[in-house]
């Protein structure tokens, strides 16, 4: 027993997977839901989202022939349900970046056991925020006038001084460094997927998938650099995302918008609900496929410690806007935050208090971080509390400077049918990736196995005797 | 000077000719990889159903070379998505928005820095997938538990002093479950 273990042991810290298992079970038991058939239960769920996803994808269809006029939009709020949903996803893909990168670079080893699904979380959720993106513009199939390209108009450029071309450059980076980053860690895991395939059709598909992996070390050496780097990549991006979100609205020159304390106020509040998103689906993947040994309570429990220190960040913003709204003098803007609080949308306001700064207090309790039934309402109301976060700052632009132009956001069928049908297409990739691909980053996993750390420490020291400088 | 070397690049080599023996744990495959150094044999590789730490340094691979292609697209990438905003807002097609400056440089960080971040990144992705030399997807594996849970060790025919038989006796001295020559 090497002096790490010993140490351990001593400070009563638990291994990060459970059940004292060989490499081969850990391997066995992650890929054992891929080549079962799914269960009554996935079904349901499958069903029940992609039921949501087709009718969805029929009602964008009478969107796009109608026009955006069926929605609420409309004198003095412009922008409406889309946006919100926009924010919404983006924020959720957070964590997952957060979880892969940045935990990554902190060497937090109880990363591992979630950092595939919540990427494949960050991916989704990005997809989906795009969708909405595109969908919003009106005329969809004109999606691609966003990016600059040489065209017959001029050639007529995109203006690179509005924060809304920022917005699809940092959005289309982001999917595609996260799809790499992803997809770079399944590489392995598709290659013990082909090497236990024993169906013809399906090992071809995982050959190709798994890019002709074998685990050389000459390839391991270039892999965890990549892997590094590309951590190191993500991280000040995944900040900018959620800056040049928030430039959309800090940009502006409305009072409310018009803030400097919106880029760290939407990226917490990205990392507090893309954690509560990660919360509510790990603590169901766990259940649904067996894997408690893998996720512990540990897991959850840290990262029901993330949601409570973003909670009192995003509570802190909320406080110190009011504070500057007052503070500053200017009339506009105390009138917006007063009406914020106690106007027609105090109801959201409120909502979106209790949900995201009182919620998560319970976390104070070692006792409720480690309760399923707890950390999952809670992380659903911190989802519920998020969305009005953003319906919050978008709808009460609706008392401008004319008081003859007000009037409050009235959101049509279409703009809830968008609503929930954000959340099938989410649930319908979600799930897909369940069966299909490993949920757990097994390569990732072993390596941080008591046996294998222990042992690679101890024969470190062998190492280093041996090997002349 | 601080440089990288060729060295650094170092790729995957097929394993369609030699020996190869196979170990259960990960610290058996660290101590063969160390003896095999010392025997020099070159060429030679271990696969690992996950990186091994010490593994690198055991077989004497240098650091890979890969962030510095990383840190020079990088700088590719800011140039150009700093000219591709100068170029058509000042240069092709200056247009007067709110009378902003044409060269509004600050309004161009933004983006800069995304196309940074995409050429560091995606050039680094291409990069292990040229040295990993991941374009044959139906590479036929060594053993099929090698992705799972056991550790290979290969030695190349083309290995200096290469001698079949003494390759496979000194596989087996080293502890190895089972050893497989293969032609």
């Amino acid at each position: 027993m090497s002096m790490t273990t010993l140490v351990k042991e001593k400070l009563g810290i638990v291994p990060l997977v459970e059940g004292d298992k060989t490499y081969k079970q850990v391997t066995e038991e992650i890929l054992k839901p891929t080549d079962s058939f799914p269960t009554s239960l996935w079904w349901k769920a499958f069903l029940l989202a992609l039921t949501i996803t087709i009718v969805d994808i029929g009602i964008i269809g009478y969107l796009c022939y109608e026009g955006l006029w069926i929605l609420g939009v409309n004198n003095p709020v412009g922008w409406g349900f889309f946006i919100v949903n926009f924010v919404f996803w983006i924020g959720i893909g957070h964590a997952g970046t957060l979880i892969s990168a940045v935990l990554f670079l902190f060497r937090q080893g109880w990363r591992t056991g979630i950092n595939r699904a919540a990427e494949a979380m960050t991916i989704f959720a990005v997809l989906t925020a795009a969708t909405t993106l595109i969908i919003h513009i009106g005329r969809p199939w004109l999606g691609f006038w966003l990016f600059p390209y040489p065209n017959n108009r001029g050639p007529l450029w995109v203006n690179f001084r509005s924060p809304l071309i920022w917005d699809t450059f940092a959005v289309s980076t982001y999917l595609s460094i996260s799809l790499v980053f992803w997809y770079i860690g399944l590489v392995p895991d598709i290659a013990a997927l082909r090497d236990r395939c024993t169906h013809k059709v399906k090992k071809m598909i995982y050959s190709a998938m798994s890019l002709g992996w074998v685990g050389s070390n000459r390839a391991w050496s270039h892999y965890e650099i990549v892997c590094m780097l590309l951590a190191a990549l993500s991280t000040p991006l995944v900040l900018s995302v959620h800056t040049i979100v928030s430039f959309d609205f800090a940009v502006s020159i409305l009072p409310g918008w018009h803030t400097t304390i919106l880029p760290p106020y939407f990226v917490a509040g990205a990392v507090f609900s893309g954690f509560a998103m990660v919360v509510t689906l790990m603590v169901i993947a766990r259940e649904v496929f067996n894997l408690k040994q893998y996720i512990t309570l540990k897991h959850l429990e840290n990262m029901n410690k993330i949601i409570m220190v973003t909670g009192l960040m995003v509570g802190y913003a909320y406080g110190s806007e009011f504070f500057i709204a007052w503070y500053s003098g200017n009339e506009y803007e105390g009138f917006t935050f007063v009406n914020r609080a106690f106007g027609p949308y105090a109801w959201a306001y409120w909502i979106m208090i209790s949900c995201n700064v009182l919620s998560p207090q319970v976390f104070w309790f070692e006792s409720n971080r480690r309760n399923i039934k707890v950390m999952f309402i809670v992380s659903i109301f911190v989802n519920i509390g998020m969305w009005f976060e953003r319906f919050v700052i978008v709808m009460t632009t609706h008392r401008d400077f004319l008081p003859s132009n007000w009037a409050l956001y009235i959101p049509t069928f279409y703009d809830f049918a968008m609503l929930i049908g954000t959340f099938g297409i989410f649930f319908t990739l979600f799930l897909l990736f369940c069966r299909i691909l490993p949920i757990i980053a097994m390569a990732e996993v072993k390596t941080v196995m008591p046996h294998a750390h222990a042992n690679a420490h101890a024969h470190k020291e062998v190492i280093k005797e041996g090997v002349k400088h | 000077m601080y440089w990288f070397k060729k060295e650094q690049f170092h790729t995957y080599q097929e394993t369609t000719n030699g020996v190869f023996g196979l170990f259960d744990t990960p610290e058996e495959i660290l101590e063969a990889a160390e003896k095999t150094k010392e025997k020099k044999y070159t060429g030679f590789d271990c696969l690992t159903p996950f990186p091994v730490h010490g593994l690198d340094e055991a077989m004497g691979l240098p650091r890979s070379g890969i962030p510095w292609i990383s840190f020079f697209m990088g700088l590719v990438g800011c140039s150009f998505g700093f000219a591709f905003q100068y170029l058509t807002h000042v240069v092709d097609w200056p247009i007067n928005y709110s009378g902003k400056a044409y060269n509004a440089w600050p309004a161009y960080i933004p983006v800069t820095f995304e196309t940074t971040v995409f050429f560091a990144g995606m050039s680094a992705v291409v990069s292990l997938y040229a040295l990993s030399k991941s374009n044959h997807g139906f590479r036929k594996p060594l053993h099929p538990e090698i992705t799972s849970h056991r550790f290979a060790l290969w030695i190349p025919s083309s290995s200096d002093n290469f001698k079949q038989e003494e390759v496979v006796n000194f596989i087996k001295s080293l502890g190895a479950k089972d050893v497989t020559v293969v032609k």
